[in-house]
């Protein structure tokens, strides 16, 4: 079930055979420097060691080579650098069209929901195929998502969301890892992504029953009186919600920000902070009246209001969070 | 040159000046300073080994049976804070480079002599304040302190820890400051900033960065402790605060801090190639501005510790650029040492294998570090055992080794006998074969995807046979640590009594009996020479006894 081989993990997404890739090439490098230092610090240790009648013959240093040992090493760690930041480019902005599973994790365990409604706890199953994003919000201290056999970690923040995505290409069970350190049971906060055939995978999904994420959060959206004020017409105390999503908006002290995940939950937490131009600080906040998955939930539904009908996939993703 | 003679008919030198423990306490002596810390240094190391050996143990088998999760976690947390802050931290600078400093540039003692003993006795208070912690019931928060974990939901000895840190970084900016006012203000005639060796240039790069990162630290635990015992919310967004404004001030200074734990290791470094060449060092002006280099970049690269955190994607890569830039001159003066062995005259004597140990230790440390700027390499990598090994490939291959080194090659001048040749180079190589059996395999294990920070991986058997192999080193390096400790101490009594110099050393400090007198030289030396004039010294390096 578990199987590793014995220097790395099983490659089961596009990401890692990339990381394998790259980190094979530094391997390589890494082994020709060192065998290249070590093999020269050897045969002078041995071939200029002390003998009688031999003297150091002093020799104050080169230009030319000082030039060219810092210029070769250089280069070389230049392209180190640009294929690694073209990895991390690619594996920081997931696809378009995504399929979203919102992820809150605690001490010490993962609780996964997936748009369609499923919950899951510390086992997460995926299709084969598919771009996943998974968007993160942490209860408590900070935690982090790790799944090896994807190469892929994201630091999970209480306060905000933080993202990650794959593409899974392997059925099977692989590891997932707490890889921030979170407390007593840090090393117990472990769990399984289980990646499944697409028929298999709606097999499994059609047992659940669940309503979708976004339907879940038109609810509360009702119940928790959301929709007094943000109606669908421009008669309400506050903005219209229908369209926002991913787009810019104007704040009345003249910033624009891009209405992503980040910023619906900040403003259904924080109200005032971020006050659209033209309506006034009036938003009670909802900080301590409303747990995480419900936040999720209503994201989910704000997401759904951006969308033509299926409701399914989350439209723009968001920016990344601020340094 | 006369010396002072005791009424017993000694030479008097600076260890038995005066006796009693007045005399030690209260000295303003640089040279007994030095040793006043070693004695602690080494006390803390010994603790913090101990922690090691015993994380070790209970990552032989993968359930968590040794030891409960949360002493674990201690455990490691108080590893990463004595080793970092009261070992690795102080250890050449205030051992070797409070002893050596003044000598090298021919002068009797350091700018500040009183501060200078100020300085120890903040260390031993935050030694204290940190040994209160250990005795009741420690602290687990990981020796990176994160918040929100530390501030809000962790009910240890957090405080106390984050004081004893605090006030023992005061002692780090002190020598600092005393360092770099000596340097300036104190050297002898005729030697000027290009005749210094480059143990001097690196003490002085190392000084710059306690001086103008330590006050950052203080800040952030002071924050931190702030923050626990007054709910400030500066860190906790429950209030409004941002987790990673914490992770931003520590690392800020907490990177900085590995270049003060590795630059007094290369400065040793050079002095111990150089002698055991007959040779001066290749390159001195490009070694020189290497250390420099390295201590202004490296308040650069901090971010780098932050590339999963959740920070931008392109502060990510800016700060992955600048990482790569701070590699380059580490590079050079491997490259440097290597040339300085061409066409020398080499002997094997126990400095110049730990000498050897470093230069390959530092270079796989230093290329897996290349591994970890790489920014599509670090998101797997990061929070794993790959990272263990690599930064304990630099401070302990790299650092601990240039230590060791250092303690050999001076400790006939500062306890005027030799140490037994035979066993410091069986020490040295039980250390080095210790070492790569302790952490090769952990690199191994961090891209197999074993996390840091786990007490317990019965979830994941197929990591026990590279734990075991990692253990089974980790036994090996103790018996090589130990040794030393127990010859040294031999040394004392029935060790060889030291000549002036002998190792044929070229420096100012081999001219000077061996231990020195109280204030170093009858008279101020005027230096008419370049360092390592190798050339003009035609003995060789005597054969050990």
């Amino acid at each position: 079930m578990f199987q590793t081989m014995p220097l790395w993990p099983e490659r089961a997404s596009t990401m890692a055979n990339n990381v394998d890739a790259l980190y094979i090439f530094l391997l390589v490098v890494s082994a020709m420097m060192s065998i290249a230092i070590f093999t020269m610090v050897l045969v002078f240790a041995v071939r200029f060691r002390k003998r009688p009648g031999h003297h150091a013959e002093q020799i104050q240093g080169s230009h030319a080579l000082e030039i060219t040992w810092t210029f070769i090493p250089f280069c070389i760690f230049m392209v180190f650098f640009g294929w690694g930041a073209l990895l991390y480019f690619k594996e920081r902005k997931p696809p378009k069209d995504a399929t979203e599973v919102y992820t809150v994790a605690k001490q010490w365990m993962w609780k996964f929901e997936h748009i369609e409604g499923q919950r899951e706890i510390n086992e997460l199953h995926v299709p084969i195929g598919r771009d996943v994003e998974m968007i993160m919000t942490s209860q408590d201290v900070i935690h982090s998502f790790y799944v090896p056999a994807f190469r892929i970690k994201q630091d999970v923040l209480p306060g905000r969301y933080t993202t990650a995505w794959f593409h899974a290409t392997k059925p099977g069970t692989y590891h997932l890892f707490c890889a921030e350190y979170c407390g007593t049971m840090h090393s117990g906060m472990v769990g399984s992504v289980v990646v499944m055939e697409p028929k298999d995978y709606e097999a499994w999904m059609g047992g659940g029953g669940s309503q979708p994420l976004a339907v879940t959060g038109e609810k509360l959206f009702t119940e928790l009186g959301c929709i007094t004020c943000h109606r669908s017409d421009t008669q309400g105390r506050g903005p219209n919600l229908v369209g926002i999503f991913g787009k810019p908006v104007l704040l009345e002290d003249g910033r624009t920000v891009v209405a992503d995940e980040n910023y619906v939950r900040e403003s259904i937490l924080q109200p005032a902070a971020k006050i659209v131009s033209g309506f006034k600080p009036i938003m009670p906040t909802f900080q301590g009246q409303i747990s995480d998955e419900q936040l999720n939930a209503l994201v989910a539904y704000v997401k759904s209001l951006s969308q033509p009908a299926t409701g399914q996939t989350g439209g723009r993703h968001m920016a990344t969070a601020t340094p | 040159m006369a010396t002072a003679v005791l009424q017993s008919g000694e030479r008097e030198t600076y260890l038995n000046k005066e006796y009693g423990i007045k005399s030690w306490l209260l000295t303003v002596d640089h040279k007994r300073i030095a040793l006043l810390y070693l004695v602690s240094i080494t006390f803390f190391f010994f603790i913090g080994g101990l922690f090691a050996l015993l994380i070790r143990l209970e990552l032989l088998t993968p359930a968590g049976d040794l030891v409960q999760a949360d002493t674990y976690n201690k455990l490691f947390t108080m590893h990463g804070q004595v080793m970092v802050f009261f070992f690795l931290i102080p250890s050449v600078p205030a051992v070797l480079g409070n002893f050596l400093l003044p000598i090298m540039i021919g002068a009797k003692d350091l700018a500040f002599p009183r501060v200078n003993l100020l300085s120890w006795y903040l260390y031993i208070t935050g030694g204290a304040l940190m040994l209160y912690t250990i005795l009741n019931g420690g602290v687990d928060t990981g020796w990176t302190f994160y918040t929100p974990l530390s501030t809000e939901f962790l009910n240890t000895h957090v405080v106390t820890a984050g004081l004893a840190v605090f006030v023992a970084g005061f002692s780090s900016i002190l020598t600092g400051l005393n360092f770099v006012v000596t340097t300036h203000r104190m050297r002898a005639p005729g030697m000027t900033w290009s005749r210094l060796p480059l143990f001097v240039w690196a003490h002085y790069a190392t000084s710059i960065i306690q001086l103008l990162g330590t006050p950052v630290l203080a800040i952030t635990l002071l924050l931190v402790v702030c923050e626990r015992l007054f709910h400030l919310g500066i860190f906790n967004p429950a209030l409004g605060g941002d987790p990673l404004l914490f992770q931003h001030l520590f690392w800020f200074y907490s990177h900085p801090a590995v270049y003060i734990m590795i630059l007094p290791g290369m400065g040793i470094v050079s002095e111990i190639v150089c002698c055991f060449s007959r040779k001066r060092v290749f390159g001195y002006n490009a070694m020189a501005l290497a250390l420099l280099g390295i201590a202004v970049v490296g308040f650069l690269v901090w971010a780098h510790h932050m590339f999963v955190a959740g920070i931008s994607l392109y502060a990510a890569m800016i700060f992955s650029l600048l990482s790569y830039f701070v590699a380059v001159p580490s590079a050079i003066k491997v490259f440097n040492w290597t040339s300085t062995m061409y066409k020398g005259s080499i002997t094997y004597q126990t400095p110049m294998l730990y000498a050897f140990g470093f230069i390959g230790l530092f270079t796989m440390g230093g290329l897996t570090g290349l591994f970890l700027a790489s920014l599509g390499i670090d998101v797997h990598v990061t929070d794993t055992y790959f990272v263990v090994a690599h930064f304990h490939y630099i401070m302990v291959g790299g650092m601990v080794m240039a230590y060791l080194g250092g303690m050999h090659f001076w400790w006939p001048k500062i306890s005027g006998r030799m140490y037994p040749e035979g066993w410091g180079r069986l020490a040295a190589l039980l250390v080095f074969v210790g070492f790569n059996l302790t952490f090769f395999p952990q690199f191994i294990l961090g891209y197999m995807g074993m996390p840091r920070r786990y007490w317990d991986y019965s979830h994941s058997p197929e990591f026990q046979i590279l734990n075991v192999l990692s253990t089974a080193g980790a036994t090996i390096l103790a018996v090589g640590y130990v040794l030393p400790m127990i010859y040294f101490l031999w040394s004392m009594r029935y060790g060889k009594p030291a000549p002036d110099n002998p190792w044929n050393a070229a420096g100012l400090e081999w001219m000077i009996p061996s231990p020195p007198s109280t204030y170093n030289f009858e008279q101020q030396p005027v230096v008419t020479w370049e360092a390592y004039n190798y050339d003009e010294i035609k003995e060789e390096v005597p054969v050990a006894q």
